[in-house]
């Protein structure tokens, strides 16, 4: 065994990366709950591709063959159900997961200095999940598919000059066709996965070029020799990692997380097994009621509301009554959060020891985001669109008002080690 | 391998001349990826014009017809309806539609060639849905009973199509070219004197 690893670390640096990444790498030894979320995000991207795969095997890319295929894999293909219901409920199980990593991030301060190009990737991660996403809910070609493509693609429409010929060139026809069908296909099934991993590998080379944040967001990499042996943290980690820095209160990934992520792991396949068996349309927010009807494009479904993950944009878009100031403002929603790391000038990352202001400024935007998802759902009457006019101030609200207080923010004292 | 020394001038201008020419031959390599993206042929070809028989509508009622992929109404309208355009002229946004949504020939008041028949493409100018036809009930304006919204975001458009104020959409409904061959039928996607498409 050991010469046929020798042989393998003397042509590809198989041991040296595994230390590097998995048995040496230093994790701090205080993760909680919030920090499953990475992990499961991977489990659920493997998830998407070996059941995408799968069903491309059955699937007929065609405006005329689409629908019907996606029956024939519900009904005739022997667990085609299972399959499909694995990816579609997959999908939103992403963005559970996802949402939830941001919001760790935010809270514990993860995207601060040094974390820059760790959280930029990370919400690079977040725009093409939502293209792939939104793509792949073309496919079916129910009504939801249908007329959901339509309206996020009119959004380009509203580029003055160019952007009646710029929607004609993403559809390429003059409505959404069979031609929009298999380009989506092609995009969410080749390109956009490729670029998902792609982009999921540079935000773990980050994360591992910087470390880990952890949730009390201090240090736990010391100045060398500032720390007597006796405290370092008693575990054998890569010379990468010690030959610079004293390291304290941290435990090697494996096996400490790994096993921790698979308690993590079977409580969330517990949940995710729960709702591809009993509720696999979670009562229209998953898989919406009128996309159980084929495409009709002489005929607009009564409400059209995006699936779940997208309704807090989607809210924002419609408070606005002007279309490009809309369209606008959508995209603005997400550039502010690109941008948190500079937002955000305090030097204290963990919201721990942080103003009661910030506590409260952080809880209204989560509560913001809840409420315009909330109300991205429902139709656009008068009070609702009111109340979303108000949630999208309050979320931009976030952005602007902790840029004002946060340089000269009263904080609450660093412990100098990691709490329990 | 001579020893001379480097020439850095030269080595400088070799480095952008290839730079230069690389790029521009990755451009051009672009182009037919790009290019392929526009609708093709056989989708220009399907923007054909359309006839329609209008004989058997009866007042007040629309019929969908389809031309190039998108629903177009053909609507006969009353005279309650025609009346009530006057009305909602001071709550439009674009009351003698200056917004070329139209042919030249249905720049008026009522938006048509024949004030009785509303010819437009039903496609919400706000982000694309096929608004609704709501022939009574429309809202509360006294005098107004009748008009389309778009049930996607909440855009109003009186029965001449065009758009109400405070509303996400931005203009009237979209007039398609048509004339009438005869009493009885209507040429959608043509306009009188026009050649073929």
């Amino acid at each position: 065994m050991s010469r046929i690893m020798n042989w393998i670390d003397e042509r590809i640096p198989f041991s040296n990366s595994l230390k590097l990444h998995v048995t040496q790498y230093p994790a701090p030894k205080n993760f909680n709950f919030w920090y499953i979320m990475g992990s499961l995000a991977l489990v659920v991207l493997v998830n998407q591709i070996v059941t995408g795969i799968w069903l491309t095997m059955n699937y007929n890319p065609s405006a005329d063959g689409a629908f019907a295929s996606i029956e024939y894999i519900m009904r005739d293909v022997d667990y085609g159900w299972l399959l499909r219901y694995m990816h579609s409920t997959g999908a939103s199980a992403f963005f559970v997961v996802v949402y939830l990593h941001m919001f760790r991030g935010l809270m514990y301060g993860s995207y601060q200095r040094p974390r820059e190009l760790l959280w930029i990737f990370g919400m690079l991660i977040f725009l093409v999940l939502m293209a792939e996403a939104f793509m792949g809910y073309l496919l079916p070609w129910g009504q939801m598919s249908f007329w959901g493509a339509q309206v996020i693609i009119s959004l380009f429409g509203a580029i003055p000059f160019v952007g009646e010929d710029l929607t004609t060139w993403i559809r390429g026809d003059f409505v959404i066709s069979g031609a929009t069908l298999n380009r989506f296909f092609a995009l969410h099934v080749i390109a956009l996965p490729l670029v998902l991993v792609i982009l999921v590998f540079l935000h773990l080379i980050a994360l591992h070029e910087v470390g880990s944040n952890n949730p009390d967001g201090i240090n736990i990499k010391k100045p060398k020799g500032s720390v007597p042996d006796d405290e370092k943290a008693p575990f054998e980690f890569h010379e990468r990692y010690t030959a610079k820095k004293d390291i304290v209160d941290a435990i090697p990934f494996h096996p400490y997380y790994t096993v921790k992520d698979l308690v993590g792991l079977a409580g969330f396949l517990i949940l995710f097994a729960w709702v591809i068996f009993f509720a696999p349309t979670m009562g229209g927010f998953f898989l919406e009621p009128p996309n159980f009807q084929a495409a009709d494009p002489m005929k607009t479904p009564e409400h059209i509301a995006p699936v779940w993950y997208f309704t807090p944009f989607y809210a924002i878009l419609r408070a606005i009554p002007d279309k490009l100031l809309g369209v606008i403002a959508m995209f603005l929603a997400i550039v502010f959060l690109f941008l948190m790391p500079w937002w955000d000038r305090c030097k204290v990352r963990s919201v721990r020891y942080r103003s009661t202001l910030h506590k409260v400024n952080l809880t209204v935007f989560v509560i913001s985001f809840i409420a315009l998802g909330y109300l991205g759902v429902k139709p656009a009457t008068d009070v609702y669109t009111i109340m979303a006019r108000i949630f999208t101030f309050l979320y931009f609200a976030f952005f602007i008002v902790m840029w004002f207080y946060s340089k000269n923010e009263r904080t609450k004292p660093l412990p100098e080690r990691v709490t329990k | 391998m001579s020893n001379a020394p480097v020439d850095k001038g030269r080595r400088r201008f070799l480095t952008v001349a290839t730079s230069v020419v690389g790029g521009a031959g990755a451009l051009a390599a672009a182009v037919p990826f790009i290019a392929s993206w526009s609708p093709s042929v056989r989708a220009r070809l399907a923007g054909a014009p359309v006839e329609m028989k209008i004989d058997k509508i009866e007042p007040g009622q629309l019929v969908r017809t389809e031309w190039q992929g998108r629903p177009v109404w053909v609507i006969r309208r009353t005279p309650e309806m025609l009346e009530s355009l006057s009305l909602t002229d001071d709550e439009v946004r674009d009351p003698e539609s200056d917004q070329p949504q139209q042919p030249e020939y249905a720049k008026n008041k009522h938006r048509s060639i024949d004030p009785e028949w509303f010819v437009a493409v039903g496609v919400c100018t706000h982000l694309g849905c096929s608004p609704q036809f709501l022939p009574r009930n429309f809202g509360d304006m006294d005098g107004v009973d009748s008009g389309f919204f778009c049930p996607c975001h909440g855009s109003r458009f009186d029965i001449a199509g065009r758009v109400f104020q405070g509303v996400p959409a931005p203009t009237n409904l979209v007039v398609p070219p048509y004339h009438f061959i005869d009493d009885a039928t209507i040429l959608i996607g043509l306009g009188e004197d026009e050649g073929a498409v």
